[in-house]
This record gives C-alpha cells, structure tokens and sequence, in this order.
C-alpha cells in the first residue's frame, strides 16, 4: 500500500515537527490525514474541524508552507513526492500542535466594527434591497466570507504589523459599509481607518490569492479606502 | 495618527503620485528631445532661464516629491522599524523640508 510520509507541528511555538506515515486513500483530503494520524497514531494530536465540508472555517492549517482548508484540500493537488508537512496558521498564536488561539482574529473583526448596525425595528416592514442594486452587489462579493483565518495567516502585513486589523475583518466591515440597512457606517469608517486599518494595506493579494472562497479582500480594502477617502472629503469622517 | 490625518495622508499620497506621474512623463519626454542635438549646461540654462513656465513646472514637481516620499517613508518606518509616534512625524517633516528647500532651490539655480 502506497504510504504519505507526514510532517505533523506538535508543541507551541517551539515544538518541532513530527513524522508519522499514513496509508494514502483514493480522494483523501489534509483532514483526513490529520484525522487518520489522531485516530490510530497518535491520540493526543491537538488539531480542530467541525463540518468537513467547506462551510465552517475551523479546520485551516498550513500545508506545505501555504494557509489551506484542509477539509477541502486534496492530498492529489498539494502532495510533493508523498510527502505532506503540516502546520498550525502563520500570524496565530499557537495554542498545541494544530489548533492556533484565533482570539485576536476575531476580535479585530469588532474592532472594525464588524456588528450590523440596525436602523429599524421588528415593528417596521422589512427593508427592501434591490438584488441588482450596486451595493446589494457590492456587499455580496464578499459576504460569503467564512472567517477561517487563511487570509489572516497569508497576510505579510499582519506579519509586521500585530495591530492590521487584516483581510478578513476589513472584508467584513467593507459587507457592511455596503448594507443599507446599516446606520454605523461613518463609525465603522473611522474604525478601519486607523493606524492598523485599510490604508496600511499594500495590495500585495496574498489574501484573494489564497481565499478557499474566492473572495477578494484586497478589493473590499480598496473599496474602504475610496469610500474613506470620499468621507474626509465629504466632512463626514 | 487619528483616522481623520491617516485617511488625509492617504489622499496626500495619492494625488501626488498621480503629479508625479505626469511630471515624470514631461520631464523625461523633454530630456529625450532636448538632447538630440547634444546635451550641454548652456542650452540647458538657455531653455529654463527666465522661464517661468519651467520653473512652475518644476515648482510642482518638488512639491510633489516632498510630500510624496515622506508619506511612503512613513510606512517603511513603521513597519520595518517599528518607529511611531511624535518624534517620526517631526523627523518626516524634517525630510520634507529638506527635500522642499533643496528642490526648490535647484529649481531657482536654473531660472535665475
């Protein structure tokens, strides 16, 4: 039976990796390797997944030296010569083996202020958005966002500046910007537009590259920089 | 930076790209012109002496990079170096002025 030579993370940030050997299997993914190494190798393996199906965003590592979702990841298309290394996400404190502390990600994404702003109540009609309106359009380029870190974890930004609020919250914060229905959107423009916000941005497209959903954060980023842009012009900002 | 003078930067930084870019056409689009003929100090100083034309031009161009390079400096100072705060600002500043006053007096040496 053809064998996966396996280099798996293990400890914190100064573990070390460890090799294991795993039966390759017809249309077997990253995940599966991971799961086969904690089921029969080695039980205490720290690693974290929910759906296996693309929707959840929990289980992103970096495989081969790139931020994948592993349930989604073929070992057919990242394998080199059999052999797989896997790692926790870059730019994350690592919590053991696999599992990074994703704390600071999503916190940012309240920092950008990431929360739907509500401008009515249960008691007035449903807000009506146009579907082909342009920014029904515009917020739906990015709301399919399912906040699995890859972006964050691929972002050289984030990496030399702790403070980047990063891809995936300035994505969110763009979504909402673009909601009619929001009332926060000057608040959330000034949020955004910090030190640590979208104009840190260098357009380098590591995040767009790299989105399993193919989302485009760096066009969000540079759609807040116009729409900030336009505010200080405005007086609003 | 408040979000308010981060965003002004921005724009800053923005526009005087987009000068610079006109102003790096002219002035390279001229060089190639001018020196057809062969290049020297005299016709050089024949063209910009007097002409106010030039030395606006020119005037621009140094306001441009004054206020570009620093804003991009700025960037590379915090990133790489890990520098903020008061005392970045007054040293871009600094830079600027020097860039300004060095800029604007070659541009005087040439039209006066």
């Amino acid at each position: 039976m053809a064998m996966l030579q396996v280099d798996v993370w293990r400890g914190r940030e100064d573990g070390r990796y460890q090799r294991f050997e795993v039966p390759r299997e017809e249309s077997q993914t990253v995940l599966d390797v991971v799961t086969y190494i904690q089921r029969h190798l080695e039980p205490a393996l720290a690693y974290r997944f929910a759906c296996r199906v693309g929707m959840c965003g929990s289980c992103a590592m970096t495989v081969n030296g790139v931020a994948r979702w592993t349930c989604r990841t073929h070992i057919a298309r990242v394998a080199r010569d059999d052999r797989l290394e896997i790692g926790p996400l870059a730019n994350l404190p690592v919590i053991r083996d696999l599992a990074t502390d994703m704390r600071e990600f999503f916190d940012k994404w309240a920092r950008a202020k990431g929360q739907f702003a509500p401008t009515a109540t249960r008691k007035d009609a449903p807000a009506r958005v146009p579907p082909g309106s342009r920014s029904r359009a515009t917020a739906n380029a990015g709301i399919e966002c399912i906040g699995c870190g890859v972006c964050y974890a691929s972002c050289d930004v984030v990496a030399w500046n702790r403070d980047y609020l990063g891809p995936a919250a300035l994505n969110r914060a763009w979504t909402l910007v673009n909601d009619v229905r929001d009332g926060a959107r000057v608040e959330r423009l000034r949020a955004v537009s910090g030190d640590a916000g979208c104009h840190s941005c260098h357009t380098h497209m590591s995040c767009a590259e790299r989105c399993p959903k193919q989302l485009s954060p760096t066009a969000s980023i540079a759609g807040l920089k116009r729409a900030a842009a336009l505010a200080l012009l405005k007086g609003e900002l | 930076m408040s979000p308010r003078g981060e965003v002004a930067l921005w724009i800053a930084q923005r526009a005087s790209a987009a000068v610079l870019a006109l102003c790096v056409l002219v002035h390279i689009a001229v060089m190639v012109y001018a020196v057809q003929g062969g290049l020297s100090a005299g016709e050089i100083l024949g063209r910009t002496r007097g002409s106010a034309g030039w030395a606006a031009f020119y005037a621009v161009f140094v306001a441009a990079v004054a206020a570009h390079a620093p804003i991009g400096l700025r960037a590379i100072a915090i990133e790489w170096l890990g520098w903020r705060g008061r005392s970045l600002g007054v040293a871009l500043h600094l830079f600027a002025a020097l860039l300004l006053v060095l800029g604007l007096r070659a541009v005087w040496a040439v039209f006066a």
